[in-house]
This record gives structure tokens, sequence and C-alpha cells, in this order.
């Protein structure tokens, strides 16, 4: 990659970074509340050691009286064991709670597919807009974000939105955010991932809703990922065993996403998306139960962003499309 | 032996008693040695080349890392100079570094033995370490490797271009050693204890030891196998963790991290043994709470075998993985917290010397606080998501495992020298040294906590140049640092030659060790000590 490739929005030193979400100032707070009590820790041991070492110098005569009983003794210990408990459990449940609310996996206004490869971000957006190693969102909608890498593991780190998620080949993870405020914040990459991995940087550019729309139309000219993933369904063949005849080799498949699908072997599998992705890329995983395992592999065949788009298409297949196709005779 | 007995002997000035050193000063008395005194001196010195080494590697990233924009090295020789840091100093100083010298010196010693349970074993595991030593460092010197230490799937097993399966090798060979001085200090604290050494009776050390032993055998195993599969993977493409074969990525970190979590405890268990002993002699008090320390280390032994997918909070494994493991992970700091009130409370109406090792002991107590505090930001699922893989994370284990093992080895190292050599020290420069060493290693590391919160990434080569003020507070550190390790090995070199003579103990410490000759005879005690009471009987 050439020095031209990074893309770091200048914005200073920022010992607590823009917080450009109610998620990132929840971070935040939480961050403080840790921060205070660690302060007031490190000052009681600070202030202990210094008093016990200037009192109870060896230079410093005089008989020391008694120490503590072993009862007493006990009794400390168990209490500062047992208060710290409580403390920690206290803590565990703040940090759990709003980790849990970052990868949930809840509906959003917005998904955006990112791979990660060596050494770029690359970027779709629903309408089929592209970019790399920048993101455009706009400012006050829920945003999804699909990741996945096409080669080693990546993270995608947003330190303005207190957000980070690693991108895993053969893997879907996802992440969300409400950005609240417009602005540009850094991008990063933040699991090393080989030689060029410290330019593997960019910028998140938040845009009002307005500027965003205008950004797409300004931007956008590829087809969404449904109709590409569309397009990419009949050029590699695939209507041909799922879509043409009566009497298919193959499962239909619209309708399938979220669906509960039986298996040869028995039992049965929710066709989410890592089902789906299986499925292209190694078929006799999940043989459907009533056909035979005849499907080839098209693994190597399509990239990372072209399982997205064909995920997609099957995606936004309603139940019984195909057949309502067939009957109206509508071109495939 | 005969020797000693003679008093009129002990204030002549050149005229030594008979000791382990002194007597077969010989390559083959030495290489052939089944002395665990002199197998502790042949660890000490590998470890001490491979610290310095280590240490060069880190200078350099500092120096590197002084400019934003990654102009003193090439990203390749970068990302080889870290992962080289982190391989040696990792598996071929931290976690041999206490248990495999000031261990294997002490432990017969403590528990009033001669040697080890197995002393050809012992021997043996140098060897061992020796050639996975010479291996990885022929590799990391011919080829580089630069998949950092933790040689994450499939960038190791796929992508790198480097000599991966040769450094890998190496370490699978150290595994071993480690396992077998592991399984060494179990039997000999099992069944070397002199008479009237109950198992409460016992000093810290040697239970953090034991415990430490524990570990070793239990985890190290997982390590040699996960290497092995990464190589295989690399080397024949069997598909474990590639996803084009079906395998499974994640799976490498889950078997890393399940010993090299662990790991983290074999380097700072017998830290906190050094502590203890440290603590309790210059307090002159009996440690606070003997029970609830003992009961601490095991606690952090086991507990330490459940956190590991702390490491894997935002890597993809799933929501309530995360959850359980941050739980474990909260559990995990109460034990250590305990451990840290109990030194505090040592002191409590002690009778406090400022020597140099406690100065060391105080260093480790006020940074391996500060390690453990944010250990617990760490553990806070959302906190770690924001800070993971940052220079937080950086600092971070560099205050537990830098600041708490390396100085707490140092001090360990100033309080046993004499007995180890016979020799003092200088006490100004020793003092100079550890303050040199806590002044420095602040310097160096926390500016690394504000860097990762305000978003700096781990392992660039390259950075956003509104970084660069906080890394070169941190690389003047470094420069104040490298003075606090190499004082340390000046003014040691030259106590051995010029050194005053040490008495048997010149500490006045508790503990059988002391009741040996300093430096002790070839088999430890003219005869076998009986112990009647407890291990900290000060005052």
């Amino acid at each position: 990659m050439s020095e031209q490739s990074i893309v770091d929005p200048d914005i200073g030193l920022q010992l607590i970074p823009t917080e450009a979400s109610d998620y990132a100032t929840q971070v935040d707070h939480l961050y403080f509340g840790l921060l205070g009590l660690s302060a007031l820790l490190v000052a009681i041991l600070v202030g202990l050691i210094v008093v016990f070492g200037f009192r109870y110098r060896r230079s410093r005569k005089g008989p020391r009286k008694p120490r503590f009983s072993d009862r007493v003794g006990h009794r400390i210990e168990i209490g500062f064991a047992a208060g710290l408990t409580l403390l920690f459990l206290g803590l565990f449940y703040w940090g759990g709670h709003l980790y849990m609310h970052l990868y949930d996996d809840q509906q959003s206004d917005i998904t955006v597919n990112i791979v990660g490869k060596q050494w770029m971000w690359k970027v779709q957006h629903p309408d089929g807009t592209r970019e790399i190693n920048t993101l455009h969102v706009p400012v006050g909608e829920s945003v999804k974000l699909r990741l996945t890498s096409q080669d080693v593991i990546h993270s995608f780190s947003i330190p303005a939105l207190r957000l980070k998620r690693d991108a895993v080949p053969g893997l879907y993870t996802t992440a969300h955010f409400v950005a609240t405020k417009t602005g540009e914040y850094r991008l990063f990459c933040a699991e090393y991932c080989g030689n060029e991995h410290s330019k593997m940087r960019g910028r998140i550019v938040v845009l009002s809703q307005a500027d965003y729309q205008e950004w797409l139309t300004r931007h956008g000219e590829g087809p969404s990922p449904a109709v590409a993933g569309r397009q990419l369904f009949q050029s590699h063949g695939c209507t041909g065993c799922h879509q043409d005849s009566a009497q298919t080799p193959a499962p239909a498949l619209d309708g399938l996403y979220g669906r509960t699908v039986p298996l040869d072997n028995g039992s049965t599998i929710v066709a989410d998306e890592a089902y789906i992705r299986d499925s292209i890329l190694q078929p006799q995983k999940h043989v459907v139960a009533g056909f035979q395992p005849i499907m080839p592999s098209f693994s190597g065949q399509l990239s990372e962003s072209e399982i997205f788009e064909l995920i997609a298409y099957i995606k936004s297949l309603q139940p019984g499309e195909w057949n309502q196709d067939r009957a109206s005779g509508a071109p495939q | 032996m005969t020797v000693a007995s003679h008093p009129e002997n002990h204030h002549r000035e050149h005229d030594y008693p008979e000791h382990y050193l002194s007597s077969n000063w010989t390559l083959r008395g030495w290489l052939l040695t089944v002395d665990h005194k002199r197998i502790a001196w042949l660890y000490t010195v590998s470890i001490t080349g491979f610290f310095f080494l280590g240490g060069i590697a880190a200078l350099l990233i500092r120096l590197e890392l002084i400019t934003a924009p990654g102009d003193l090295l090439s990203a390749k020789v970068y990302n080889e100079m870290f992962s080289l840091h982190g391989i040696v100093m990792v598996w071929f100083f931290l976690i041999p570094s206490i248990p495999a010298t000031l261990g294997n010196f002490l432990m017969p010693m403590m528990v009033g033995a001669k040697d080890m349970a197995f002393p050809k074993l012992n021997l043996l595991s140098w060897y061992i370490y020796t050639v996975g030593g010479i291996f990885t460092l022929a590799a990391v010197l011919a080829g580089g490797v630069d998949t950092g230490w933790t040689f994450y799937t499939p960038y190791s097993s796929l992508f790198s271009n480097t000599s991966v399966i040769a450094a890998a090798t190496g370490v699978f060979v150290v595994g071993f050693s480690s396992i077998l001085t592991g399984l060494n200090f179990m039997v000999t604290t099992h069944t070397m204890r002199a008479p009237g050494l109950t198992w409460k009776r016992l000093p810290l050390f040697v239970w953090a030891n034991y415990a430490t032993g524990l570990i070793m055998v239990l985890a190290t195993p997982v390590l040699s196998v996960t290497l092995l599969l990464m190589g295989l993977e690399r080397g024949l493409g069997i598909g474990i963790f590639d996803p084009a074969l079906g395998g499974d990525p994640l799976l490498f970190q889950h078997l890393f991290w399940f010993y090299s979590h662990p790991a983290v405890y074999i380097m700072i268990l017998p830290a906190m043994g050094v502590v203890s002993e440290i603590i309790a002699c210059f307090s002159r008090n009996p440690v606070f709470g003997y029970k609830g320390m003992v009961l601490s280390i095991a606690a952090i032994a086991l507990f330490g075998f459940v956190v590991w997918g702390h490491h894997m909070f935002v890597s993809g494994q799933s929501l309530y993985s995360g959850i359980l493991f941050s739980f474990f992970t909260f559990l995990v700091a109460v034990p250590s917290a305990v451990k840290t009130l109990n030194w505090t409370a040592t002191m409590f109406r002690g009778r406090i010397w400022f020597s140099a090792p406690m100065i060391y002991a105080l260093s480790f107590l006020g940074l391996f606080t500060i390690g453990g505090l944010t250990g617990v930001f760490l553990a806070s699922l959302a906190l770690d998501v924001h800070l993971h893989d940052t220079y937080f994370v950086t600092a971070h284990f560099h205050y537990i495992m830098v600041g708490g093992a390396v100085t707490a080895y140092l001090g360990g190292l100033h309080f046993w020298w004499p007995k180890m050599t016979g020799r003092m020290y200088s006490e100004l420069w020793s003092k100079v040294a550890a303050l040199a060493l806590f002044i420095g290693f602040n310097l160096t590391f926390y500016p690394q906590f504000l860097l990762g919160y305000s978003g700096m990434p781990r392992r660039y080569h390259a950075y956003p140049e509104a970084f660069e003020f906080l890394h070169v507070l941190s690389s003047l550190g470094a420069g104040v640092l490298a003075i606090g390790y190499l004082l340390p090995l000046a003014y040691l070199a030259w106590s051995l030659w010029k050194g005053p003579r040490a008495p048997a103990n010149p500490w006045d410490a508790y503990g059988l060790e002391w009741r040996a000759n300093s430096p002790p005879i070839e088999h430890n005690f003219t005869e076998t000590p009986r112990v009647t009471g407890g291990p900290y009987a000060y005052d």
C-alpha cells in the first residue's frame, strides 16, 4: 500500500476521544468510575506504605505495640475480600450490560457490509455504494456493521464510537451503533494483520441525514447487494438446479432465510447467514433432508463481497416468490 | 566441608571455606553438574543473555516510535523486532526467570533438602531450554519471524512469509523444559521436606513455586499441541484452523490462551512468593494472614485456568462466553487484591528497613497494583471493547509482567545474592538502580495507558502524528529504564570480585536457606535441619 491510502482525519491528541454516540458516553462513565476507584485505592495503598515506612522505620526506637490478633486479622481479610467481590460484581454487571447492548443482534436502519483485506477496508452500503478505508454514515440512524475478512483476522476499530469488532475469515461478526455527532473520526485496524498493518487506517464520516442521502446519490452507482447477488446467482448457474423446473434436484430458496431446515442426518438448522454461506462454500456440510449431496463447492470462485451479495439476494427472497414468478412468466 | 568446621579459617581474609562454587571449577564441572545451585547459575546466565537481547529489541522499537511516520525501521524489520521482543521475553526470560533461577537455587534449601528430587532431570531441563533457545534464536536471526509472540492463525499458518515453523519449534522444545522444572518442584515439595516442615510451615516462596509447577505441568502440554497443530497447518494444510477447509480460525486463540493466560500466573506467582519473603524480612514481621496468602495462591492458580476467553472479547466468540469469562476474570482479581492488602498489613507496626530488596518489593507493590487495577478495566466487557489491542493493553501487561515479575526477580536476586555468591554489593548503587527502575518504568508505560484510551492500536510501526508526544515520553522512560537494568549488571559483577564477604545471614532473616553457609556447601547443609516453628518467626 502506498502512503496515499491512509486517510487519517486530522483531529489531534484526544485523551478522551470525541463521544460520537450515546454508547461512547456510557462507556466513558464506566471509565471515569473505574479511574476514580483506582485513584482512591492507589492513594490508600501509597498512603499506607508511606505512613508505615515513616512511623515504623527501623531507626525509630521504642517498642511496637502488638499487631492484630489472628481473629481480627481474619475479619479484616474476609471483610476486604467480601466487599471487593460485591464491588466487582457491580462492575461486572455494568460492563457486561453495555457489551450485550453493543453486540446484540437487533434491527437496524442500515446494514453495511465490511470486508477486511490486507491492507484495506472494503465497505459496501445497502444501495450498493462502495468505498475503501472510509465509512460514511448518517447521524441518528442505527447502523449495523456486518464484518468478515477475506484473508487474515483484522479488527475494525472506531475509538470515537468506543467500538471494535474483529473481522474473521469464514465468520460473520456484527456490531451496531447510532452516531449522534457529525464529524470525521479515526478508523483503525486493531488486530495485527501483516506487514502494512499500521497503514490499514481510515476514517468514519458521520453526515447529517440529508448530506448522507446526497452523498449516496453522488456515489451510488452500483446495484444494491441483493440485485448484484441475483446477477451472480444467475451467472454462476445456480438457477439451473435451484429454480428452474418442477423436478429440481435442489431445494427452493425463496423464503428460506430464518426458516428451520430439516437435514438428512435427522437434525435441523436455522437458515441464517452462516448457514447460507456454508451451503455455498461447503455444500456437503449440511445436506437438506430428501436431497442428494451433489452440489459443487463454490469455494475459491467467489470473493467475500460476492458471498455477501448472494446472501443478500437469498435473504431478499420472500416465501413463494419463485412460484409466483413462474406462474406469471416473469423473466428470471 | 571439614574446613568449614575449623573456626579459625572463618577469620582469614583469603581462605574460603569450601563451597559449591569453589570445588571442581572446570567446564565439565559446570556443564555436567547436578547441583541445583550450579544449575540455577546456568539458567541465570542464559536468561540474562536473553533478557538483554529482548531489551535491545525493545529499545529499537521505542526508538522507531519516537517519530510518527515510521522512518527508522522498515515495516518488516519493525514487525520482526516486536515479534523477537515478545517471543524472547515471554518464553526465554519471563517464564523461566524466577522459577528456574531463584526457585532452582532456593526450593531445595528452603525445604531443608540436599538437592531437587530429580537432579539429573533438572540438568536436562536446562539443556532442553538451551536447545530450544538456540533454535528460536537462529530462526529469528536467520529469517526473522513477524507473527508476534502469539502466532495467531491464519496469519501464521497461511500468510506470513517468515520462519514461523522454525521459531515455533524452539518454543515447542522449551515447553518441555518448563514441564520438567514444574514436575521437579512439585515432587521436591512433596517428598524432600525436612523433618518438622509441615505444609503449614512452608515459606510462601515454596508455596508459590509449587503452584507454579502445577500450572507448568497442566498447561504447557496444551501450548505444545497448539504449536504442533499450527506447524502442521502451515506445512501440510490439514485444515484445523483454515475456514476454507472447514477449520476454525478462533480455535487457535482458544487453545493458545488456554496456556498463555495461565502463563501469566507462571510469571507472577513466583514473584509474589519473592515479595512475601522480602517484605516479611525487612518489616521484621510475620506475613500478615499466612493462611489467606496460601489460599490466594491456590485460588489464583485454579481460577487462572478459566479466564482465557477474556483475550477474545471482540473476536466473535459468543456473547455468553464473553459474559462468563468476564465474571471469572473479576473473581480472579479478588485473591490478588487480598495479597496486596496482606503485604501492606505486614508492614504495620514493623521495623522497616529500606534496603535495596525492600525498595524493589515496594516498587513491585505499586506497579503490580496499577497493573491489577487496569486489569479490572479490561475485565469490564464494554471497556475492553474500546481498549482491546490498544496501547492500554500493552501498558497493562507490562505493568504486571515487567513491573511485577521483573521487579520482583531483581528484588529476589538482591535479597539472596549474598547467599548465592557469598558477596555483598554496593548499598548505594543498588538503591539508585531500584529507584531508576521505578521511575523509568512509570515514565515508559504510564503514557501508554493514555495512548490506549485515545485509541492508539498496538503493533503499529507508523501512527497518526497526534500520538507522537506521548510516544516520546515513553521512549525517554525506556532510556531511564535501561539504566535501571544495566546498573545491577555492573555492580553485581563488581561484587563478585571486590564485594565484601557476606555472612551466612546478612539480613538476619528466617528461613532454612539462611542457616546454610554463604555460599552454601555442595549439599547445602552439614546436617539435615529440623523445623520446629512457622516460617516467619520475626519478633
